[in-house]
Formats: C-alpha cells, structure tokens, sequence
C-alpha cells in the first residue's frame, strides 16, 4: 500500500468541447455511466492503492464538484490526519494555472509527511492500479514517471493529447500531439509519479522562468533535461475530452467485458450516495442492452441507453442510443436517439428527439424556477 | 454523561428472533433481514424517525446482533450520528445485582431505565424494528397531546378474518380504548395494534417498576402492560394511520410484502394498497454499497420487478424483487420471487414463488419452484445442485 504517497488531482482540463455539459459543472463532476461522476474513478484509483491524504485543485465554477466530492467520506478521506483537501481559485486571477494554485497552497505540500506524489487528472477514465506504477517508479530510478497507453488511431477519440515518444529503455526522448497521422501513438495519461521533493523544485522553477504555467506543460516541455521514463497501462481507457468521446466513453459500458474490467471488484469505484429507492420495471415495459441506475420508474420502451438515477420513462415512450441523466422525465409517445439529457429534462409526450450516432443531440441541464414546476415533477 | 433535554425519545425494539422467518432468520436478527431490494427491515423504523425529527433512538438489540450493529454502525445512514443524541445500540447488559437477558419487550426498556432518564424526556415512543411502513410519528405525537392521553397506541384496520393474530382494541366514538385483547378467538372489531406506541414516560415508569416485581408477568407491553393500564383507568386512546402497514412475520407475509412493492392496479388515493418509495418526504434511508448500476442485457425480459444496483441479469425475471448484486443467467427464469443480495440464478435455472437468501446459487438448469401460501426457501449460502419443488 502506497503510504508515502500523497495524491494530486489537477482539475485545469480542457472543457472547451464539452460545450454544456460543462456550462454549470467542470468536467471532474459530469455525471457518467448512471451513478457516478468523472472524478469518482481517479480519486478510486488513488485510495484503492493506500492514499489516504488527496489535494484537488479545483477549477472555477466548481459548486457541484464540491456539493460531490465533500468530505471524502466515500472515497474514506474524511479523515482527523491527512484526508481531502480541495483548492479553489478565489481572489488569484483567473488565469487557470496548478502551479500557481500549488504555490499559493505549498503549506499543503510541506505539512504533509508523504514523500512522494502522485499527480494525475480526472479526464481519463480507468482502473488502474497505482501500486505497479509507483513500484516501477522507484525501481526505475526515474525523476519522474508518465503513465501512457498504446492506441491505434482508428478512433478519433484522443485527438490531440500529448503523445510520448519512448526508447528501448522506457525514457521519453520527445513529447508530440496526436494529430491523427500515425496508426499507433502512445498517447499520456496525465498521470505522474515523482518525489515531493521534485514537484517542489519543479513549482520553484517555473515560477522563476515564467515560461509554464501547467505541471504537465513543464515536465513535457524538459523531457531533455529530466530523467523521464514511460509505464505503459494495458487497461481500458476512456477519455472524456468532447462531447462525442463521452458519448463514447459512455456507451462502452454496455461492452460487459469493458464493464467488469472498470469495475472490479477487487478496486472498486466509490462514489456519493444518494439513497435512491430500487428501480421499478412495469409490465408494459421493454428493456434491452441498457445499464440502469437505482430509483427510476420504467413502463416504456429502453434500448442501448444509460440511464441515471430517478428517470421516468413512461409508457410508450422509446429512449434508444441515449445517455439520459438523473430526474429526467420523458412522457409517453416521446421518441429520444442518439440524445443526451442534462439533469432535470422534460421530454413532452410525444416529442422526438433524434440526434447522430456519433454527433448526439444535447440537451441543457435544466433548472427549476418555480415550486409547481417541481410538484410537477414530484409527483409521477 | 447527561443528554440534553429532549420532549420525546424513541426506542426500538429490535430484539426478537422472528422464528416464523425460519431460514431468513438463522444469522441474522429479523429487523436485519433485507427487504425490498435494497433494504433491511429496521431501515423503515429508523427512516420514520429521522422524517418525523425524532433524534435520540435507542435500539435494544439481543438475538443474532452481529449483521444489525454492523448495519446500524453510529447511525450516519440515517443521519443519526448526531454529538449530543442520535443513535444508541442498547444489548442486554451485566449490573452490579448480575446480568439479564431482556425477558420481553417491556422488561427491555425497563432494563434501559437509566438510559431513557438520561434525556428526560416526558414522552416515550416505543416501535417495533420489524414492521414495514412509512409513517410520521410527529401527527401521532400530535394526536396523544391533543387528546391529553396516557398512552395512545398507532392502530390499523386489518382484515377481520386475520384479526386474531394481532392486538385488537375496542373504542369508544372519540378513540379512547375500553378494551384491549391480545390475539383474541372471537374479535369484536378490526382495529388492530401496529405495536406502536407514545408513553407518558412517567406514568409508564411506573408501571414497569411494578410489572417487573411481578413474577407471573410476561413483562410484555402487549400481554401484560397495556392491560395494567386500562386496569389501572389510566387514559387509553387509538391512533387511526390510512398508510400501508405490513407486520412481516412469517415467511408468507415477507413473502407478500415484498410482492405487494410491485403492484401496479393500486390507485393513489388507496394509500393502504402500496408502500411509496418515490416519495422524497418520506424517503427510505439504508447503508449503502458502492456498486455499478444495474445491467440488462440484450436477451434479458424484466417486467413487473424492482431491481438494485450491481445486478446483472441476462434471463427473464417477472414480478420479481433483486436485492444488490444479483446475477440471473442466460435462459434463466425468475418468477414471483425474492432475490437477496448477491444470489446468483445461473445459465437455465427455474426460480418461481421462492425466496433465494443471500449467497445463495441455483446452479444450472436447476429448478427451486414453491407457490402462494408454501414458498420456497434457499437459505443463505447454499449451493441448489438439484431440484427444489413444493408440490404439496
């Protein structure tokens, strides 16, 4: 069990092709595959592998990451020593930069008694074990160690992430972008392992040269002047950078060999409660090929969908290729494909909604204005 | 260690064996033994306190206690994990004078005098862990003040044929019980105890000093100390609830309460007819595990059932319940059952009118087949290798 290590969570990630997915919420907490959100997997990872003491910096606009997040308590990180500690950007300028938000927070870093760091993001999705990479790191000698994962180029999902140039030796001699022309690329994680020691000095320095802003910028733009090796993971990865890899990304968990990988038993993924009633299936139902949350009510008809917790579908009603996420109330006759619904959506009996398979329809989370609105809800 | 005041406290009991339950029953305390999915039958008691704002809860606890303890923990689910109050785990205990095991429920709370004084509170509300019901208790507390009762016991209108297996109470047109009969032969009226009751904590107090002096005594509310009261002229009176109330404590009736969670002919103004879990006001709170959702697979049927989390089904399940973690095989088929956690129906098995404890497996092509009034029963962690069917 890792228990010199602190965890890092860097949350200044690219939400520009998220569009409103990410209008109220920053991509670390988009609800994905029914019950979870996209922070749910790395903050697993990282307590599945012994860390008991976890940093998030935390992007603007972050009200639903922390009204998740919390206390830590599901992830075990509510805790007297160590635990959660969130960082949000407050009276600093807006620009959105983990160094600076690491400086301004070093009393973090020096209070803590780990030694050593992982630094990694929440937009790559997986379930990976932290132990072997960091095992692999101190027998590598390395500065610092970069998790990647071979990918063919087929699809288009890891579009323009930095890609790894490695040698035999596992060293990282270059850092690229996939741009998409090679067939195979090792394509970064984003993850790290390093010493405190280094991420400190690393901090230091860019400070001084002002020349990066971002962690990552910094440790890819130096890979000449630091010992940099590579850890391949041979998991599933998903990547959650646009609106059509989440679609993706989402859909890949009606693969039940993705499913079960994701989620192991042996690791599993924690995430915040909600105490939903279990979920009814009517008679006049039909379900297919679906993965379902807890608390929805089912009498219509659901196929290839991922549905969130307390959803109506209600009779006659077809939801097919969808992601529908919590509270949404789709009215008899509705017909929904290739759609994706933001919390709290009503659907009018009737309405069809048809979007493309790889370019899904969106639409915006809504919120409630006034109380007969809510009744209407309410009550089914 | 002094509690702060409180007006009214609650206790659970939630000692009982639940023999009836049989198999359900052998590991495992009856208020303990899951329901409805993703629940366990104290989650009812315990989630009408916390919606009623009723904040000191003590659960007095004696047969097979190690899975409830362990559910109830310091009472986070619930929000019962409170720094002054919350939830108590009351086991019968040694003294100065030696130990006791608790003879009955009211030698229960008198063993626990000490704690209920702790609050001070002028009213007790004693409940039962095993009952299933949304209910909130502040409208009975209302009631008992409003009619400057004694003791006001929360009572349902059962079936008349049914009536001799509860506490029957005769009253009079403004509610006040003249006669109270324990399992009568020949019921006078349908008006039956949901073993509910608010206290006056100081007349009670009382009575179970006496009651345990007496040696003949039960040292039962039901049997002994309601009876003493109306005796003793003290002010009686019945608490009307219209909700649905089931008392789970045979094998059929776990059975049915379960089955009655799917029925769909139920209009909304018949509340008695079904249990509402969507209800936010009145939500249903229990520990829960951190799985996946559930998974419905391109062959799989669900119709008429209620599923959990962390279930995978592949076969056709009907009018069924699914506790969490469940996987139900290609071509197997579940009808009319009650699948606790992480019970496993695997590829061509026949699963009908039965209870599958948790753990349990019904391996290939295996058939465990009971019906209405005989259901069958897998207990918890068997291993089904051959038939099961309940033809008589």
């Amino acid at each position: 069990m890792l228990t010199n290590y602190l965890g890092i969570v860097s949350l200044t990630e690219n939400e520009s092709k998220l569009k409103s997915l990410t209008a109220t919420r920053p991509l670390a907490s988009i609800p994905i595959f029914g019950r979870y959100r996209v922070i749910d997997f790395v903050l697993s990872n990282l307590v599945n592998a012994g860390i008991t003491n976890v940093g998030i910096l935390a992007p603007t606009k972050s009200r639903s990451l922390i009204d998740h997040v919390g206390t830590g308590k599901p992830w075990d990180l509510n805790r007297k020593v160590d635990g959660l500690y969130i960082f949000n950007y407050s009276y600093e300028p807006p620009s959105i930069s983990d160094i600076k938000l690491l400086k301004s927070n070093m009393e973090f870093l020096l209070r803590s008694r780990k030694e050593m760091v992982i630094f990694a993001s929440s937009y790559m999705i997986c379930n990976i074990d932290f132990k072997d990479v960091a095992k692999f790191h101190e027998e590598s000698g390395a500065d610092v160690t970069v998790v990647y994962k071979k990918i063919t180029n087929e699809d288009e999902h890891f579009f323009e992430l930095p890609t790894l140039m490695i040698d035999q030796n596992l060293n990282v001699i270059g850092v690229g972008k996939n741009i998409g022309r090679r067939t195979t690329v090792n394509i970064s994680l984003d993850m790290f392992v390093l010493s405190k020691e280094f991420l400190i000095d690393c901090i230091l320095t860019c400070l001084e040269n002002g020349n990066c802003i971002m962690f990552r910028d910094f440790i890819y733009k130096n890979v000449q002047n630091i010992n940099l090796k590579a850890y391949e993971f041979k998991g599933y990865v998903g990547c959650i950078n646009s609106i059509s890899s989440y679609f993706k990304v989402s859909m890949d968990m009606l693969n039940v060999d993705i499913q079960r990988e994701l989620f192991s038993e042996e690791r599993p993924i924690y995430t915040k409660s909600n105490d939903s009633p279990p979920t009814r299936y009517f008679s006049t139902c039909e379900v297919e090929n679906s993965f379902i949350s807890n608390g929805c009510l089912i009498a219509g008809k659901v196929k290839n969908s991922i549905i969130s917790r307390g959803v109506v579908i209600e009779k006659d009603a077809i939801v097919e290729n969808s992601i529908i996420f919590s509270k949404c109330i789709i009215k008899s006759g509705a017909i929904l494909k290739n759609v994706i619904l933001d919390k709290n959506v009503v659907i009018d009996e009737n309405a069809t909604l048809i979007g493309h398979n790889k370019n899904p329809l969106v639409m915006e989370k809504q919120s409630f204005i006034n109380l007969s609105q809510l009744k209407e809800v309410k009550r089914v | 260690m002094n509690g702060p005041k409180r007006e009214i406290i609650a206790m659970i009991l939630a000692g009982g064996q639940g023999s009836r339950l049989k198999d359900l029953t052998k590991t495992n305390a009856k208020p303990a033994v899951e329901f409805g999915g993703k629940y366990r039958i104290i989650d009812f008691t315990l989630s009408n306190c916390t919606n009623s704002s009723i904040d000191v809860v003590g659960v007095l606890t004696q047969y097979q206690p190690f899975t409830l303890h362990c559910h109830i923990g310091i009472g986070t689910a619930w929000d019962l994990d409170r720094t002054k109050g919350g939830v108590y785990i009351l086991p019968p205990h040694t003294n100065d004078s030696g130990g006791n095991w608790y003879k009955g429920t009211a030698d229960s709370i008198y063993q626990n005098m000490n704690f209920v004084e702790l609050f001070s509170p002028e009213y007790l509300l004693v409940l039962s862990g095993d009952h299933i019901y949304t209910m909130d208790y502040q409208e009975m507390f209302k009631f008992h003040k409003e009619k400057k009762a004694d003791v006001t016991i929360a009572c349902i209108e059962v079936p008349i044929q049914e009536a001799s297996r509860f506490g029957i109470m005769n009253t009079k047109e403004d509610g006040r019980i003249y006669e109270f009969e324990e399992k009568p032969k020949h019921p006078k009226n349908n008006l039956a105890s949901m073993g509910i009751y608010i206290f006056n904590w100081d007349k009670l107090k009382r009575y179970l000093k006496e009651d345990a002096k007496d040696e003949e005594s039960a040292h039962d509310f039901g049997k002994n100390i309601i009876p003493k009261m109306l005796k003793g002229g003290e002010k009686l009176f019945a608490y009307r609830f219209k909700g649905y109330w089931k008392d789970v404590g045979t094998v059929e009736s776990y059975w049915e309460a379960n089955m009655d969670l799917l029925n769909e002919e139920c209009k909304l103004d018949e509340p008695s007819c079904i249990l509402d879990l969507y209800n936010e006001e009145t939500k249903v709170y229990t520990s829960s595990i951190a799985y996946p959702p559930q998974y419905i697979a391109p062959c799989a049927k669900v119709k008429k059932s209620m599923v959990v989390e962390g279930c995978s089904i592949w076969g056709e399940v009907y009018n069924s319940v699914l506790s969490y973690n469940v996987y139900v095989g290609q071509n197997a088929k579940v009808i009319s059952s009650v699948l606790l956690s992480s019970a496993s129906i695997e590829d061509g098995a026949i699963v009908e009118n039965a209870i599958v404890c948790s753990g349990a497996r019904v391996t290939k092509g295996c058939k465990v087949i009971g019906k209405p009034g005989k259901i069958a029963v897998v207990s918890e962690n068997k291993k089904v290798t051959s038939d099961i069917i309940i033809s008589e």
